[in-house]
């Protein structure tokens, strides 16, 4: 045990672990564990069968390069919103600065059916697109603009106050120097930023993965193409194939982990090369 | 390089920042900007350096008007007060920082680079610490840090915004006698903003004291110092007993509604009066600080103190006591009338 922990000045050592321990466990381990008891009712075997077979492939593509294209689609434009809200003061800025928080609020499926409608080919802004031949809802592409709704808070959030520490007077040293506006931003602000950057990026990825709500309004949920991942675990739910359904949470679960574990070593590899 | 400004105006909303600034910059002087917070030195500054623009008036290095040029254009160095040093650089990026950002035709090869920055590290004495990060140095090792940053892209111009003002007094004695030396190897024109007087005369070749958004006076340290154009820069410079001329008539009588300025080394204390001009005061402190003996004296019935300052040889000659009824003579003082405060007469 003495050589388990580091000498520390902050008492509480020992009972603050503990708590964590056991809050972590109530909360995420223990539910998470009961997904793997449930699903090794299937043996291996049956676990495989359940998530290679061609429709739950397909749907596990469709979640995560949907919530991949929405997570890009929200680190870009969220760096926008939180530069313009960091950078620039404007009438209505408070105001806006509380409609980012909205999508937290709203409830999903409130948001899908919105969205669906608005994007419906015949809908207020599907109808432009139609004329040009895209469909945006009932399509992939509503499902990125579904998730993209949903996850645009991380970014802006977690980028907005570390935008906000770098000081102007480091971007007018850079200034003074010769760079012109580009080298500012890729040599001085995007390194102080990147790392909040990834981390919101993490985020609006995950959450992006596990949405379930707003998406199925929009999606049109046709099997092999519109069809996410947590649709099908309800689907599963409602034939009773309790056993199925966990198959794929935990296969949705392994890959959120490895993708999640990646980032964070990124990021853990980033701030080591840029130690401070 | 020189630089020429004339009748420059800037406001911040209703403010005035600076009020019909003029003043010649000769080329490959010390200047300093002098005066309280907020009295534009530090606006005029950022205007030279193009941080700011100016609302109307000429900005001209060395006779080429620079207004419509970016900052990133004018070829000055700028060193700020608190560094801003780039925080995930190391020492060693941040003074290469000006030259890898050079336009592609003009930019120095890798072996280069790391010559000059060597030789700018080696310059500030801080070649040791190339590869750590800002965190890492202390406050007067980062602002040499900032200043060698400034210089890898051999600016014109070198300009300095208070920049020992976030250092503590010992850190700041060394590095602005250590600044002194830079410029007189270096001899690039160059102009700080202080709100330190002592920074400004020992540092500076010339002293520009600014109040409210306007010029007060320029000079060299000594002129600053021993003629003081206007009664701000007689109180912001030195010390200075004020006698108003409703209080101290005989000093002022000729020149009606008006206050005498006397620096504290200026007067003289006798045991008789010599004639009607002298003072009559009493003794109201005695503290010998190092070299000087500060006397602390009052008129009578009067409660402001009037500060007195002898050399510890002259106080020797004729020692005063708590309380001792002596006369006071200025032999030295200036007269402003109150109003307008021009001046009306030295002696």
């Amino acid at each position: 045990m003495a050589q388990f922990r580091a000498h520390s000045v902050l008492p509480g050592f020992n009972l603050a672990l503990g708590f964590t321990l056991l809050y972590l466990s109530l909360i995420v381990l223990i539910p998470l564990s009961s997904l793997f008891f449930k699903t090794a009712e299937l043996g291996f075997g049956g676990f495989w069968d359940v998530v290679t077979s061609e429709r739950v492939v397909a749907s596990l593509r469709v979640t995560f390069l949907t919530s991949l294209a929405a997570a890009l689609v929200n680190t870009f434009f969220g760096l926008v919103v939180a530069w313009v809200l960091v950078r620039y003061s404007f009438p209505g800025k408070r105001i806006v600065d509380a409609l980012v928080d909205l999508p937290f609020a709203l409830p999903t499926a409130v948001a899908g059916i919105t969205l669906a409608t608005l994007y419906a080919p015949n809908g207020w802004l599907g109808q432009y697109f139609a004329t040009y031949d895209i469909k945006i809802a009932y399509t992939p592409l509503g499902i990125v603009v579904a998730l993209t709704f949903i996850g645009l808070p991380f970014v802006v959030r977690t980028v907005q106050p570390v935008l906000a520490d770098v000081e102007a007077e480091v971007e007018e040293a850079a200034a003074s120097l010769g760079a012109g506006r580009w080298d500012v931003f890729r040599r001085v602000i995007f390194p102080a930023i990147y790392p909040a950057l990834l981390t919101g990026f993490a985020l609006a990825f995950a959450r992006a993965i596990g949405e379930y709500g707003s998406v199925i309004f929009i999606a049109g949920n046709m099997p092999y193409i519109s069809e996410i991942a947590p649709l099908l675990i309800v689907a599963k739910l409602e034939q009773y194939d309790y056993a199925g359904a966990t198959a794929i949470a935990v296969a949705m679960l392994l890959i959120s982990f490895a993708l999640l574990l990646g980032i964070n070593a990124l990021q853990w590899w980033t701030s080591r090369r840029g130690a401070r | 390089m020189s630089i020429t400004i004339e009748n420059l105006h800037k406001h911040f909303g209703a403010y005035k920042a600076l009020d019909n600034i003029n003043l010649e910059v000769n080329s490959g002087e010390l200047l300093a900007l002098l005066g309280p917070s907020g009295c534009g030195k530090t606006s005029l500054l950022r205007i030279i350096g193009g941080m700011e623009l100016a609302d109307s008036g000429k900005l001209l290095f060395h006779g080429e008007d620079v207004q419509q040029r970016d900052a990133r254009e004018r070829n000055v160095g700028f060193v700020f007060q608190h560094y801003a040093l780039f925080r995930h650089m190391t020492v060693f990026e941040n003074v290469a920082f000006g030259l890898r950002v050079k336009p592609k035709k003009e930019r120095p090869n890798e072996v280069e680079i790391k010559r000059r920055v060597h030789e700018l590290l080696c310059l500030v004495q801080l070649d040791f610490l190339h590869d750590r990060y800002p965190a890492q140095l202390s406050g007067g090792q980062r602002q040499r840090i900032a200043l060698a940053r400034a210089l890898a892209v051999e600016p014109k111009i070198l300009l300095l915004d208070e920049p020992f003002g976030a250092l503590d007094a010992q850190v700041r004695k060394e590095l602005r006698r250590w600044l002194r030396r830079l410029h007189d190897e270096l001899h690039i024109t160059s102009i700080f903003v202080t709100h330190d007087q002592e920074e400004a005369l020992e540092v500076a070749d010339r002293v520009v004291v600014m109040n409210k958004g306007r010029i007060e006076q320029v000079g060299t340290p000594d002129e600053v110092y021993a003629s003081p154009a206007t009664p701000f820069v007689y109180q912001f410079i030195g010390n200075v007993n004020l006698f108003h001329s409703r209080d101290h008539a005989p000093w002022t009588e000729q020149h009606g509604d008006a206050v005498a300025y006397v620096r504290p080394h200026d007067i003289d204390i006798s045991r008789t009066a010599q004639d009607n001009t002298a003072l009559p005061v009493e003794v109201k402190l005695v503290r010998a600080i190092g070299s000087v003996v500060r006397v602390e004296v009052a008129t009578n019935g009067s409660s402001e103190l009037i500060a007195i300052e002898l050399s510890r040889e002259r106080f020797d000659t004729a020692p005063l006591l708590l309380g001792d009824k002596v006369f006071i003579r200025p032999r030295q003082f200036r007269v402003f009338a109150t109003g307008d405060q021009h001046e009306l007469s030295a002696t």
